[in-house]
């Protein structure tokens, strides 16, 4: 379905900033969008701004994703109220505190459950539901923290790094029902997310990551970095040998 | 990377703290926060009113959701962050068009607002003000106050205008004016002297919506105060099938220019080949919008040519019968050592403004940009301070940097009664200063 724009979008994790964004291409070009979080007031704000900003419909549901026993039935609450999707993105994450992980390990567990195990079950339950849609886009965010483990962000890295994995083999098998799984990429992106760290040259703005990711479920590749840069820079990151990586400390 | 310097870039200020706020649900009780808060849009303003520094800045950035859109009244509800090119980008197609638009569209609507900003349809719309139907304004005492032109009417009236002090403006409400098409019937007029920009202008505001003028402020003598005036009409011409494009270009990608480049020579030069640019003296063209209210916008960070000392906009006006000040303040400029780069010359109309502290009030404004060199240009902004005093006028606080506390209360008289109304927990670099010693 390339170059074909969806015309029913499902977004779970829908006010995260690089969702929003997403989403308001999709409304600019007259989509109709589900879109589901867990807090109703900030829900409804991105509701109203995205059918101000020309959604065909736009439906909310609030909901917990990290709760792993709603998702079937909110999935199937929405494909029966749609009658199915074109396109659905994952876009929910948080950016943990990697000392606190290394001390606690229920911070640790509510990491891994919010970015790994949740979003993985997920996947495993859109697929269900796209399955019946052939030609349909599946995308989720992972990130290139996945790409190589960092001392100061691999509880990060690494569930994202499982999210790779996964949607690499669940690929396989939607390829076989026409379905494209594209895993998104982000290099750092400013959001919410990233508030309190420093910026640099290569922060990019989180409007600039949802044109990307619009276009990349317009034209499905499997791994898809945004910006492009990123996907030349971690080809280099990769190649850097363990004992000098590690004295980087980065 | 964002900049929380002014676009003059002229004082240096640093915040102790920077809160980005991305949800109206969500924002902190502002009074447990230990400094002087002030809201920061996109940091448009010239001077230091939208710096605080050693306080607090709000960046309202993430405020940027539409509410409501009504289609058929022409009615626009948005959070105070939303910025002017995001509207325009959403109503233009659909038919409509700000009511009131300054010279830039990078600029948000809290920020609008909180300046009363005017445009080249002063003469017949007012300020932007004028239009606004309703907003709601965050006390520091978590109070939520709905402001309307007939509900809590001071506070609506000291917002307007009210430079951010009166509390955070969460959202917007105000009236769009229904478009014809995306294109200005535009004309651009050689002038050789003031009375003749005088003439033209009483001339044109009766059958053009929108009227401005270039005047070169390099020039002396015979030449003084020649410059082009242009005004538009929207045209009914429709609109091309083109790719949009986004003037959104930037030139110096974070870098200051040398100081060199501007100076009078080449100020002198730049000047001469602009004014000789169309060979007959009326040019008629249907240009886009954006080129037509926007000319700067295409180099997105053009501030930046002034180099790293950063530059002053002075921006006055005098009552129409006392527009002799804009020939002493041309003189004056010409006898001193200063280059002043740009300068755009405006009558306003007498619509009452719709703030307390709103700048523009009938008679005739002057912008002028210069680079800073130090004390000679902060000097010569004195001189043109005494002969605005003088002549019953007023300097534009959302462009100034430098004027006395003195000053400011003579132009602004309001500033004892708006004092009231100012949210004790907000404050600005700008507000300090022109309030010193009270």
């Amino acid at each position: 379905m390339s170059g074909v724009a969806p015309s029913r979008v499902l977004v779970l994790g829908a006010t995260s900033a690089i969702a929003q964004e997403t989403s308001r291409v999709f409304a600019a070009a007259k989509a109709r969008l589900f879109l589901v979080a867990r807090d109703a007031e900030k829900l409804r704000a991105v509701a109203e701004d995205l059918q101000v900003r020309g959604a065909d419909a736009v439906d909310a549901c609030v909901c917990d994703l990290t709760d792993t026993e709603k998702h079937a039935a909110l999935l199937a609450h929405a494909a029966e109220a749609w009658g199915g999707f074109d396109a659905a993105l994952i876009a929910y994450g948080m950016l943990p505190d990697q000392q606190a992980c290394e001390q606690d390990s229920a911070a640790l567990r509510l990491a891994m459950e919010t970015n790994c195990v949740s979003v993985i079950a997920l996947l495993a339950q859109v697929a269900k539901i796209l399955e019946r849609q052939p030609g349909s886009v599946l995308a989720v965010i992972g990130s290139v923290a996945g790409d190589r483990a960092r001392r100061s962000n691999h509880v990060y890295g690494s569930a994202k790094a499982a999210i790779e994995t996964f949607a690499a083999g669940l690929r396989i098998r939607l390829a076989a029902a026409r379905i494209s799984l594209v895993l998104i990429k982000p290099g750092w992106v400013d959001t919410p997310m990233t508030a309190h760290l420093p910026k640099n040259a290569l922060y990019a703005s989180a409007q600039s990551v949802g044109h990307g990711i619009y276009q990349a479920i317009l034209s499905p590749q499997a791994v898809v970095y945004v910006p492009w840069f990123w996907r030349w820079i971690m080809l280099g990151v990769r190649m850097i040998p363990e004992p000098i990586f590690a004295k980087l400390n980065w | 990377m964002r900049s929380y310097q002014s676009w003059g870039r002229y004082p240096k200020s640093e915040p102790s703290q920077i809160v980005p706020l991305y949800w109206l649900s969500e924002i902190q009780a502002l009074c447990r926060l230990s400094r002087p808060v002030l809201p920061r849009g996109q940091g448009r303003s010239y001077g230091d009113c939208c710096l605080n520094n050693g306080g607090i800045l709000l960046d309202t950035l993430g405020l940027d959701h539409f509410i409501l859109f009504d289609a058929q009244a022409g009615i626009l509800r948005c959070e105070a962050g939303v910025s002017l090119d995001a509207i325009l980008r959403l109503i233009v197609p659909k038919g409509w068009f700000l009511p009131v638009t300054p010279g830039t569209q990078f600029v948000t609507v809290g920020g609008a607002v909180a300046n009363d900003v005017h445009g080249k349809n002063h003469h017949r719309c007012g300020t932007f003000g004028c239009h606004v139907r309703a907003m709601e304004v965050l006390r520091s005492n978590g109070e939520r106050v709905l402001c309307t032109p007939d509900r809590n009417v001071a506070l609506f009236q000291a917002t307007i205008g009210g430079l951010g002090l009166t509390g955070l403006i969460l959202w917007v409400e105000f009236h769009l004016k229904p478009l014809t098409g995306p294109y200005i019937d535009s004309e651009q007029i050689r002038f050789r002297k003031l009375e003749e920009f005088f003439e033209l202008s009483a001339d044109s505001d009766k059958s053009y919506e929108y009227t401005v003028a270039w005047v070169d402020c390099i020039s002396r003598g015979e030449k003084l105060g020649r410059g082009i005036f242009m005004r538009g009409n929207h045209s009914t011409r429709p609109v091309d099938p083109q790719p949009e494009k986004n003037g959104k270009g930037s030139l110096l990608h974070g870098f200051d220019a040398p100081e060199m480049l501007i100076s009078r020579a080449t100020m002198h030069a730049f000047n001469t080949l602009y004014f000789h640019r169309q060979r007959r003296d009326t040019l008629s063209s249907v240009i886009p919008y954006d080129k037509f209210f926007y000319p700067l916008d295409v180099l997105r960070d053009w501030n930046r040519l002034y180099g790293s000392r950063g530059f002053l906009q002075y921006q006055f006006v005098v009552p129409y019968d006392r527009r002799q000040a804009v020939q002493e303040i041309l003189q004056l400029i010409g006898r001193s050592r200063q280059v002043c780069t740009l300068a755009v010359l405006k009558v306003f109309g007498e619509i009452p403004p719709a703030g307390m502290l709103s700048f523009p009030r009938p008679g005739v404004t002057l912008a002028m940009d210069f680079p800073m060199r130090g004390q000679p240009t902060l000097d010569l902004c004195e001189r043109f301070d005494e002969i605005v005093r003088t002549n019953g006028g007023a300097v534009y606080p959302a462009k100034d940097a430098r004027m006395s506390a003195a000053s400011y209360q003579a132009f602004f008289p309001a500033w004892q009664e708006f004092a009231q109304f100012r949210d004790p927990h907000f404050s600005s670099s700008f507000w300090r200063r022109v309030t010193a010693g009270e």
